[in-house]
């Protein structure tokens, strides 16, 4: 029966690209829902139809009371005390989208929510661009991450294994599954870049110098509607990713993330 | 393990969640407010600056938009009708006695009134407004290019920006220290979309969004487009004017270069 083996699973590029972009996509995260509650609201188009957003979180007095509302595509929730309205009655209401318990800084600041967004904004290009480079570079985009013609092939197979929580062993542990590198591409390839140009297109200075980017995302509030999606599709792939993490070997992950030596459990032997 | 148990150490996983996250959070709110952070996130402010200005020609132009766009509710924020008594006297009086100073670091000190700016050549476009808030609004301005002022007062050598002084005050001590105020760069004060804008979707530009002059600079944030404009002012340096940041709002923390 063959040994618990340990490789060297993560290039030093890798992890620290890694690492560097969890942080920065945290600040990113948290400064943008501090931007998004100046105007807590998304339209799409050129311009603000303020009778008629796509999504808005707003306080609505009704009666004695006022209540947090969110409005999605027409259809109405309370929210009051999570999203539209906060506060109690004796701090006194606030009519804000999320909570200030999850934007940075944790009090109305929108010029400090810009601050800080801007000079991670940079940051998050710079390894972005010294990720994709050296993934490219090294063979890191073709060797690790593209799915060959057999993975997509099976496809229908390892979804149902993950579905059981069974993960792979032996061998086929020494590589990315098929669900990893098409999540790992879609991340990396399309969401971050896709954030990064939809960001690009809320700037008037940068519209004025590529005004295709205008049409492209079907003006500057579709691109600020798109981002705030776009966004959301990255938190459900980080809490994924980290459910992920979790139960397919905490520590080993971990360790792996960190030093690069990933520990791969023997395959059973099939009779 | 009995239930008291479970829900003892359930409540101290809560407690510590709720501690852990409180430090982190009351770190970054406590990051904020230290100077040299401040700083160093600020930095970027200039990186941006120089980017864009060395991706932006001195040509490139704002999107135009037809007339079908215009927007049917402009929103107007900030001051929408200034307090101020000065302002509200030559508002009672249409602005007749109204009078453009222009001034500074200028060869030829200029006193406009409102037809003699009427009557100087004009642009008419319509762009979109973008709030640093998130929205935009879509309008159509008419005006005279700040070029064409500039070019009539001749700007002395070393005159490196433009201030807007205006009527309104933002705050509530009603000094001076509280009127909106901004400044621009020499390559967005002679830009062709710069003007200052006499007239609103073919209406005299009403009180809300600035009468009876505002500046239009369309290759950045609304911010920057100061409202009731009474004078302008070429100078070296921002440095002694007031906050010494060149703006109202970057007094208060906002970026000085609002491209973005």
């Amino acid at each position: 029966m063959a040994k618990r083996e340990v490789i060297y699973r993560h290039a030093a590029a890798v992890r620290i690209t890694h690492w560097v972009n969890a942080l920065v996509l945290l600040v990113l995260l948290m400064s943008g829902l501090q931007i998004f509650n100046a105007h807590s609201a998304l339209y799409l188009g050129s311009k603000s139809n303020f009778d008629d957003p796509v999504m808005a979180m707003t306080a609505v007095r009704e009666g004695g009371t006022v209540k947090g509302v969110t409005t999605i595509l027409g259809y109405s929730f309370d929210t009051t005390g999570v999203f539209g309205l906060g506060g109690d009655p004796e701090t006194g209401y606030q009519q804000r989208g999320f909570p200030w318990s999850v934007t940075l800084p944790g009090f109305r600041s929108l010029a400090m929510g810009r601050h800080w967004h801007f000079f991670f904004a940079w940051v998050f290009l710079f390894n972005g661009l010294a990720c994709l480079i050296w993934s490219f570079g090294s063979g890191h985009l073709r060797r690790d991450l593209a799915p060959t013609g057999k993975e997509l092939k099976h496809i229908g197979g390892s979804i149902a294994e993950h579905a059981r929580l069974h993960f792979p062993k032996g061998e086929e542990a020494k590589r990315y599954n098929v669900l990893q590198k098409l999540s790992y591409l879609f991340v990396g390839l399309v969401l971050l870049p896709l954030m990064l140009l939809t960001g690009l297109t809320m700037s008037p200075g940068i519209d004025a110098a590529f005004p295709a980017l205008l049409d492209v995302f079907g003006g500057r509030q579709s691109a600020r509607t798109i981002h705030f999606i776009a966004a959301g599709g990255i938190v459900i792939f980080v809490a994924v990713h980290i459910v992920m993490v979790l139960i397919s070997g905490v520590w080993n992950n971990l360790r792996s993330m960190i030093t690069g030596r990933y520990a791969i459990e023997p395959a059973k032997e099939k009779p | 393990m009995t239930k008291a148990h479970g829900l003892d150490r359930r409540g101290f996983l809560a407690r510590g969640l709720a501690v852990t996250s409180a430090t982190l959070l009351g770190g970054c709110d406590e990051l904020s407010s230290q100077p040299w952070v401040r700083r160093v996130l600020e930095s970027a402010e200039t990186l941006t600056r120089v980017t864009q200005r060395a991706l932006l020609s001195p040509n490139d132009l704002a999107r135009e938009y037809p007339e079908a766009d215009l927007s049917r509710v402009f929103k107007a924020n900030g001051s929408t009708n200034p307090p101020d008594p000065d302002y509200r006297a030559q508002a009672a009086n249409g602005f007749a006695d109204w009078m453009l100073q222009v001034g500074g670091l200028v060869e030829q000190p200029l006193q406009l009134s409102l037809a003699e700016l009427r009557a100087m050549p004009s642009r008419t476009q319509i762009t979109r407004h973008d709030c640093v808030e998130g929205w935009s609004c879509i309008g159509k301005w008419k005006g005279v290019k700040l070029s064409t002022l500039l070019a009539r007062a001749q700007l002395k050598p070393e005159a490196r920006y433009i201030v807007l002084h205006c009527a309104d005050s933002l705050g509530r001590s009603g000094t001076e220290a509280d009127k909106y105020y901004e400044s621009i760069g020499l390559a967005d004060a002679f830009h062709e979309q710069t003007i200052l804008a006499y007239e609103m979707n073919d209406q005299t530009l009403p009180i809300p969004h600035g009468a009876p002059l505002r500046l239009r600079v369309e290759r950045q944030l609304g911010y920057k487009m100061a409202k009731y404009v009474m004078g302008i002012e070429a100078v070296d340096s921002l440095a002694n004017i007031r906050g010494g940041r060149g703006g109202y709002w970057e007094d208060r923390g906002y970026a000085w270069y609002a491209g973005i």
